[in-house]
C-alpha cells in the first residue's frame, strides 16, 4: 500500500474541525514530552523510531484500525521510514510532510472581523501558539507581530491587493523570531518598535510610543498605541478601530504574560499589575481581545480564531482576579514554567545582533512558546 | 579516546545515522567502542536515547566545526 504525505495545512484543518486522527510520534521521548501536535480530538502514541528499526510488529496491536493514522517525526525522514514499514504490514498510513519543523511554521489566516472598507485577519500558528495580525483597509495594510515566515504575509497582501504600509511588533519577542523588519525591508513599509524594548537593536526603526496614532486606508482605521509594560518594559498594545484590543504578550485568553523572560521579573511585576489592573480597566469592556499567543487548545474557538471580549476576561481570566498584590507578585515571579527554548538567542536575533541561518532559526524555535503564566 | 571502529555518518539525515550505528554495533564485540561522526544535530538527543534504551554506554561526545562525535561502548 502506498504511503501518503500529509501537509501541515491538512493536519491544521483536522485540529480546527476537531476530527479524529491517530498520531504515532516517533521522536524520542524527551522531544515528545516537551512539545507535540495538540488537539483534543486526536489520540497519541509515542514510540521512538530507533525502537522500530527491527520491525513494527510489536506496536501493531496498539494502533486502532478504524482511525486515520499519521506518523510524525522531527523533520520527516524517520516518519517516512516507519510509515513504509506500517504500510508493508497492510496499514493505511500517512506521514507529516516536513515533520514538526514544518508544523511549527504553518500559518492559518482566519478572519476575525470587518473594518471600515476592510477586514482584520489573525494568522494562527498552531504548532507554536503564535498569533499575528493583518489589518486591511482601502488598499492598505498594517501587520502586527509578524512571524519569520514573511512570504505568507507578503503573498496574502498581494492576493488581497493591498500595500503593506506599517509593520509593528508589540514588544521584543523572546519565544519566536520576528518577521517584522524583513517585511518592512521587502515592502518599503515603516517598521515600528517600542523604544524601551529596542535600546540594543542595531537597525533603524520608528519608535512607537504611547498615544501614537497610525492610519491606513483613505477612510482611515485608527491604530492607537497603548503603552502596557509588564511582559517587557516596552510592551505596547493596540486598539484598532475602537473595537479590537491587540494585547501582545500582556493578556491572553486563559492566562497572563510572564515578566521574567528578559531576566527582570522583580522589576517588571509592578508594571504588569498596573497594566492589567488599572490601564486595561479603563478600557471599554466591549473591546475584543486579540492576544499574540495561545497556550492550550481550549483557547481556540470553533472557527479556529483566538479572541474574547475584554469584559468576559475580567470575569473569567484568573490572572485578572487576584486582589491580593503579594499573591499576584508571587504567582508571576515564583514557580514559573521553563523559559522558551533559546530565548536569549531569539532576543539577540530580534535585536539584529546575530543573524543565524534558516536551519539554526528553525532549531531555535522548536518547542512551545511558554510566554504565559497561568493562575 | 581509542575506538575499535569508526563510523562516518556525516551528511546523513535522520534516521540514517542511527540505522548505520545499529549496523556497525553488530560488527563489534561487547565492551568494544564505536566512534561515530555525524552532522545531523538531531543525532545528539537520538544517539543518547538510543544508547540508553539498548543498554550501551555513551562514554563521551564532542562537537567541533559542526561535526558531532560520539563514543559508544557496546553492552
Amino acid at each position: 500500500m502506498a504511503v501518503k504525505a500529509m501537509k501541515a495545512s491538512e493536519v491544521a484543518r483536522r485540529v480546527v474541525e476537531k476530527k479524529d486522527l491517530f498520531i504515532l510520534d516517533v521522536r524520542n521521548e524527551d522531544a515528545y514530552a516537551d512539545w507535540k501536535i495538540e488537539s483534543d480530538s486526536f489520540q497519541y502514541m509515542n514510540v521512538p523510531y530507533f525502537e522500530l528499526l527491527d520491525g513494527v510488529e510489536e506496536i501493531m496491536e496498539n494502533i486502532p484500525k478504524d482511525k486515520e493514522l499519521l506518523v510524525v517525526c522531527a523533520k520527516e525522514g524517520s516518519s517516512q521510514m516507519v510509515a513504509e514499514m506500517l504500510s508493508d504490514e497492510g496499514m493505511e498510513v500517512s506521514y507529516l510532510e516536513g515533520g514538526m519543523k514544518t508544523w511549527s511554521e504553518h500559518l492559518e489566516p482566519v478572519k476575525v472581523g470587518d473594518l471600515p472598507n476592510g477586514e482584520l485577519y489573525q494568522f494562527v500558528r498552531l504548532g507554536k501558539g503564535c498569533l499575528s495580525y493583518m489589518a486591511l483597509s482601502n488598499g492598505e495594510a498594517a501587520i502586527i507581530d509578524a512571524t519569520r515566515m514573511t512570504d505568507v504575509f507578503i503573498n496574502f497582501a498581494k492576493e488581497k491587493e493591498v500595500k503593506i504600509k506599517h509593520v509593528f511588533d508589540t514588544h521584543l519577542h523572546a519565544d519566536h523570531i520576528s518577521g517584522g523588519r524583513e517585511i518592512a525591508e521587502k515592502t518599503g513599509a515603516v517598521y515600528w518598535l517600542p523604544p524601551k524594548d529596542a535600546e540594543e537593536v542595531v537597525f533603524e526603526y520608528e519608535p512607537l510610543t504611547d498615544g501614537e496614532q497610525v492610519r491606513i486606508g483613505d477612510t482611515a482605521i485608527d491604530i492607537n498605541a497603548l503603552y502596557s509594560p509588564g511582559h517587557t518594559i516596552g510592551s505596547t498594545s493596540f486598539v484598532i478601530d475602537n473595537r479590537f484590543l491587540l494585547s501582545g504578550d500582556i493578556l491572553f485568553i486563559d492566562s497572563i504574560g510572564r515578566p521574567d523572560l528578559a531576566g527582570k521579573a522583580e522589576d517588571w511585576v509592578g508594571d504588569l499589575r498596573e497594566t492589567l489592573y488599572s490601564r486595561y480597566r479603563e478600557l471599554s469592556e466591549d473591546l475584543v481581545v486579540l492576544p499574540a499567543h495561545f497556550m492550550i487548545m481550549e483557547e481556540v474557538n470553533d472557527d479556529g480564531s483566538v479572541q474574547e471580549k475584554l469584559g468576559t476576561l475580567f470575569e473569567k481570566n484568573h490572572g485578572l482576579n487576584i486582589e491580593d498584590e503579594s499573591k499576584f507578585r508571587s504567582l508571576v515571579t515564583e514557580n514559573l514554567p521553563p523559559q522558551p527554548n533559546s530565548h536569549q538567542e531569539i532576543r539577540q536575533t530580534n535585536m539584529g545582533k546575530i543573524t543565524p541561518d534558516i536551519d539554526k532559526k528553525q532549531e531555535m524555535e522548536i518547542g512551545p512558546n511558554r510566554c504565559a503564566v497561568k493562575a | 579516546m581509542n575506538a575499535d571502529k569508526v563510523l562516518d555518518a556525516k551528511g546523513m539525515a535522520c534516521p540514517m545515522p542511527i540505522v548505520k550505528t545499529k549496523k556497525a554495533m553488530n560488527d563489534i564485540d561487547s565492551g568494544q567502542v564505536l566512534e561515530i561522526h555525524a552532522t545531523d544535530q538531531g543525532a545528539k538527543a537520538d544517539l543518547t536515547a538510543w544508547s540508553k534504551s539498548g543498554g550501551h554506554e555513551l562514554m563521551d561526545h564532542s562537537e567541533e566545526d559542526g561535526v558531532l562525535k560520539f563514543w559508544i561502548k557496546k553492552k
